[in-house]
């Protein structure tokens, strides 16, 4: 039954999207953030989707998160002469997260995980409807 | 005697399986909207029904890229003609984007709304037809 495996396809998109949203938290949390642990400032991360099939079946596409890159853009750097953080010109480096384009990427994520949702719910009232058959 | 029984809803079985396989096709074009480089897949549905009841198209010519198996050993081509597995055509874009990704969610969208309801018409016309078997059987006695 096919059906059935509409929740493998929409299962893997929404766990893909839930990481893509992860990823997308952990740029806005650090977009001010100055220099991580290792004395680097923060990277803006991006996920890379897949296509993964599911089961044998060359229909049953489902999406997998391939690997994680993160931004190479240039850091931003701000004027602040009084940061510890500061280089002998004054400037300190903060992350390139770019807190618009994470903005569209919420919004998009967040829309594809309620529309796979839905799809979801949909197969899963069909089914229901097909147990209930003869009766 | 008891498939004779059966033979009636047999058209609107394999109308049912091949509806779920199409739901499962969108729920795969839907599930990779934001893949890059994926291409949106669907098959016809007609020609699906008329291979896989063995009808064949109105010109009675037989339906579609059926390949001839002419001596023992060939291998069926492309897919399994009269089975539940259509051939998967892709879908032509509407809009292109950057990514090449042919996913257009406002279409498939609507055509898993369409999909549902014409899933939902076959199983009432499976319930229908067991009903008026099971009227047969009974009588009229309620």
């Amino acid at each position: 039954m096919s059906l059935f495996n509409v929740f493998n396809v929409s299962g893997s998109a929404v766990s893909a999207q839930s990481q893509r949203l992860n990823v997308v938290a952990s740029n806005l949390a650090n977009a001010d953030s100055v220099a991580g642990p290792d004395g680097q400032p923060y990277k803006a991360r991006q996920v890379v989707f897949q296509t993964q099939l599911v089961g044998a079946e060359q229909s049953s596409a489902g999406v997998r998160v391939a690997q994680v890159i993160e931004d190479n853009a240039a850091p931003r750097r701000v004027h602040n002469p009084d940061h510890p953080l500061a280089d002998e010109q004054g400037y300190v480096t903060m992350s390139n997260v770019n807190p618009v384009e994470e903005m569209v990427n919420m919004i998009s994520a967040s829309r594809s995980y309620q529309t796979n949702i839905d799809v979801m719910n949909t197969a899963k009232n069909l089914l229901q409807k097909t147990l209930q058959l003869g009766s | 005697m008891l498939d004779k029984l059966t033979q009636s809803l047999d058209f609107n079985a394999t109308a049912l399986l091949l509806r779920s396989e199409r739901t499962r096709v969108l729920a795969s074009n839907i599930a990779n909207a934001d893949t890059p480089n994926f291409k949106a897949r669907d098959f016809d549905f007609k020609t699906a029904l008329q291979q896989a009841t063995g009808l064949t198209t109105a010109a009675g010519a037989p339906a579609a890229s059926a390949l001839a198996k002419t001596q023992q050993g060939h291998i069926a081509g492309g897919h399994d003609v009269g089975g539940t597995h259509p051939a998967l055509l892709y879908r032509t874009p509407t809009q292109t984007a950057l990514d090449a990704n042919s996913v257009d969610l406002d279409t498939e969208r609507a055509a898993f709304a369409d999909n549902t309801v014409r899933y939902e018409a076959s199983l009432r016309f499976i319930n229908t037809q067991i009903r008026t078997l099971m009227t047969a059987i009974n009588g009229q006695d309620r």
